[in-house]
């Protein structure tokens, strides 16, 4: 039983990375359509811009996260602007495409920046743990926790009680309707990117007493990440980190009861199933259309 | 200037529209045909590489340039289209020619047993049990569409790949399997003779005839009303369950033809050669290429083959290269040698070609999102209407985003 509720947080710890990446996904899904393969890229560039402002530049902790978070945010709407923008309405398979390339592209010049070695940053939930009995909880998995319900509960407030965020529904609802709102489409289009990649780098810089920053973590974690957010439904913020608490759990548990292989390929035993019974996800919505 | 008036509907249907095109495509395979005697044996072997790769990129091209469904799943096809004939190989079972083959099977209720089935080589076998799990795999697609239907070929190649490496009775692991030289009608053909050059050429003109024909039969038709609109479809009787599940199952058939050849092309197969960078690079071939006709596929193809060598030529040439031409022009010899090392610490810097994969694939969709192909066709109407050829006949239309949401 204690070996369980051990699993179970650290599963939870993991699923609540892969929440973010995936409601990372789902925000610019439900703004433009477009889906981003390169989200785990981003979070990926997230951690290494932390370590560059914690570890080289020797900021302190919380300056250095602000600070990449900001400038993810940035790098967010950079991307946007040179290589979305332009190719809005392909058919998606292109834009998917464009974002595979991208992913490659920041892998590599990732690689060439800060080399290929695993990368640490100094973090104050590096060590100690909480004991309740005889369970032991680590610092840096409870931290990923809380700060992931922090940061939903900022981002629901957000989008439910601000009029941006409100101008933010109104554009993933319909696009064209919200511009004849008068709503300023383009711009809000490019803050959706942006918030995406700051959460993405929340989730890298959250991650980094966990698995070492290293240039390909993007990619592992974001192939996991992905499952979770068509689990959800990908149209659905409370599904995304629900699906990715399920995907990180599944996983733990099957690392730990099952034996050596099960672990990479149950998650995606258990998404094909989902879809199969359910193709629209557990918490996504159909709606037919009508001529 | 040439023009054809079409006077019955039979022109349209032609696989060959007019006698230039018979001669030009005559002509290339000629070509080909000569190319062996002309060629270094390690062109002749990116040459066989091409052709693979094609094959590839045709069986992609159906089920995505003409179907409209994505698949980041066919390096799973090809690897199982590799392994059936590694397998097939060491039960005794030739390339081509008829017979029959003993599968040992350990069956629960019937005891240790064998199961004698016929063959005509493995080289079929390869084609037809990759296309029928290519219809299994069809079916979820079904209800699938876009994305959805992206990441469950994506979970269907990783299964696969994780079954490939824990299947250890069949395809030992991750140890690999070694595939020996192929043997056809008692005749053995090495993988790196001219013989199998002609092999893998004439599997691939034989696939694009028969995609041709395809094409232009009822099925191929069904399958592009598909891509162009699932309703206009459905409402005019095409069985959309039907159609998906056949494109499917075609496709992933001809990966696994190709998988046989890419098999005995390696002469060796393990688990980790058929990853999601290995489909990432099939789906290249035809972006790259252009997803508007066949062609697409071959010239993505040669595209992806090439640029590996030629990476590894500006890698190693360029920076002598270019502190030569600064050297001429009287730089001064010091400058020039800083010139040639900056140059060569960023050739080998590790992670290079990830880079260069990425921009290529960004800049084809950005500017030139009908490919090679498509750049080719300009060219062509460009002397067809010289004086008169206008940029915006290819202008991409104003699109809007149109929603996947409501279907």
């Amino acid at each position: 039983m204690l070996d369980f509720i051990q699993q179970l947080v650290s599963g939870i710890a993991l699923g609540c990375v892969y929440g973010l990446i995936a409601l990372g996904f789902v925000l610019i899904y439900k703004a433009t359509e477009v889906v981003n393969f390169a989200q785990g890229d981003l979070m990926m560039l997230g951690g290494f811009f932390a370590y560059t402002f914690i570890s080289l530049l020797g900021l302190g902790y919380w300056w250095g996260f602000l600070l990449a978070v900001l400038s993810m945010g940035l790098f967010g709407m950079l991307i946007e602007r040179l290589l979305v923008r332009p190719i809005l309405g392909y058919p998606q398979f292109a834009i998917v495409m464009a974002t595979i390339g991208l992913g490659y592209f920041l892998r590599s010049a990732a690689g060439m920046i800060w080399g290929t070695d695993d990368l640490k940053i100094d973090n104050p939930f590096a060590s100690g743990v909480i004991r309740i009995g005889n369970l032991v909880l680590a610092h840096d998995k409870l931290s990923v926790i809380v700060a992931t319900l922090i940061l939903c509960a900022t981002l629901y407030l957000f989008f439910n009680q601000t009029r941006l965020g409100t101008a933010m529904r109104a554009t993933s609802e319909n696009m064209l309707a919200a511009y004849y709102m008068g709503i300023p489409v383009k711009r809000v289009v490019s803050l959706i990117w942006a918030i995406s990649a700051m959460v993405a780098a929340c989730a890298g810089v959250l991650l980094a007493p966990i698995t070492f920053i290293h240039t390909n973590v993007g990619l592992a974690l974001g192939l996991k990440a992905f499952p979770a957010a068509v689990l959800g439904g990908f149209g659905s913020i409370p599904g995304a980190l629900a699906g990715g608490v399920i995907i990180g759990v599944i996983e733990t548990m099957a690392g730990f009861y099952l034996p050596a292989g099960w672990k990479d390929v149950a998650p995606y035993l258990v998404l094909l199933g989902v879809l199969l019974l359910r193709p629209e996800g557990l918490f996504g919505m159909v709606a037919r259309k009508k001529v | 200037m040439q023009f054809f008036f079409k006077t019955t509907y039979d022109q349209d249907l032609r696989l060959i529209q007019h006698r230039g095109q018979l001669i030009a495509y005559l002509l290339l395979l000629g070509a080909l045909a000569a190319a062996p005697l002309l060629l270094s044996s390690y062109l002749q072997s990116q040459f066989v590489f091409v052709f693979i790769y094609a094959i590839v990129g045709v069986a992609l091209m159906i089920l995505t340039g003409f179907t409209g469904q994505g698949s980041l799943g066919h390096a799973a096809f090809l690897a199982i289209g590799a392994y059936t004939t590694a397998y097939l190989q060491s039960k005794g079972v030739p390339f081509a020619g008829a017979g029959l083959f003993a599968l040992d099977l350990n069956l629960p209720w019937l005891g240790p047993g064998k199961l004698w089935l016929p063959h005509l080589g493995y080289f079929l076998w390869a084609g037809l049990l990759t296309g029928i799990i290519g219809a299994i795999v069809g079916f979820p697609a079904l209800r699938l569409h876009g994305i959805y239907l992206l990441i469950a070929t994506i979970s269907f190649a990783f299964i696969v790949e994780e079954i490939l490496a824990r299947w250890e009775s069949v395809t030992h692991g991750n140890e690999g399997l070694r595939v020996r030289a192929l043997q056809a009608w008692g005749v053995e053909i090495p993988t790196n003779q001219v013989s199998f050059y002609y092999l893998c050429l004439a599997v691939l003109v034989l696939v694009i005839i028969g995609t041709l024909n395809l094409m232009r039969s009822p099925t191929g038709r069904a399958f592009i009303a598909i891509r162009d609109s699932e309703t206009a479809a459905k409402s005019m009787g095409i069985d959309i369950a039907a159609y998906k599940v056949k494109s499917f199952a075609i496709s992933a058939a001809i990966t696994g033809l190709a998988g046989s050849l890419y098999a005995h092309k390696l002469s060796f197969i393990s688990p980790e050669m058929f990853t999601l960078l290995l489909s990432i690079e099939f789906v290249m071939v035809i972006i790259i290429g252009g997803a508007i006709g066949l062609h697409g596929a071959v010239l993505g193809a040669i595209f992806i083959v090439m640029v590996d060598p030629l990476l590894t030529w500006v890698k190693d040439d360029v920076p002598s290269l270019a502190a030569g031409i600064a050297n001429v022009l009287g730089l001064g010899a010091g400058r020039a040698q800083a010139l040639e090392q900056s140059l060569n610490s960023i050739a080998s810097a590790a992670g290079l070609k990830g880079a260069i994969y990425g921009v290529i694939i960004m800049l084809f969709i950005l500017f030139e999102p009908m490919g090679l192909y498509g750049r080719w066709l300009k060219i062509k109407l460009f002397f067809q209407l010289f004086p008169l050829y206008k940029r915006a006949s290819f202008k991409r239309q104003k699109t809007y985003v149109k929603t996947e949401r409501n279907r």
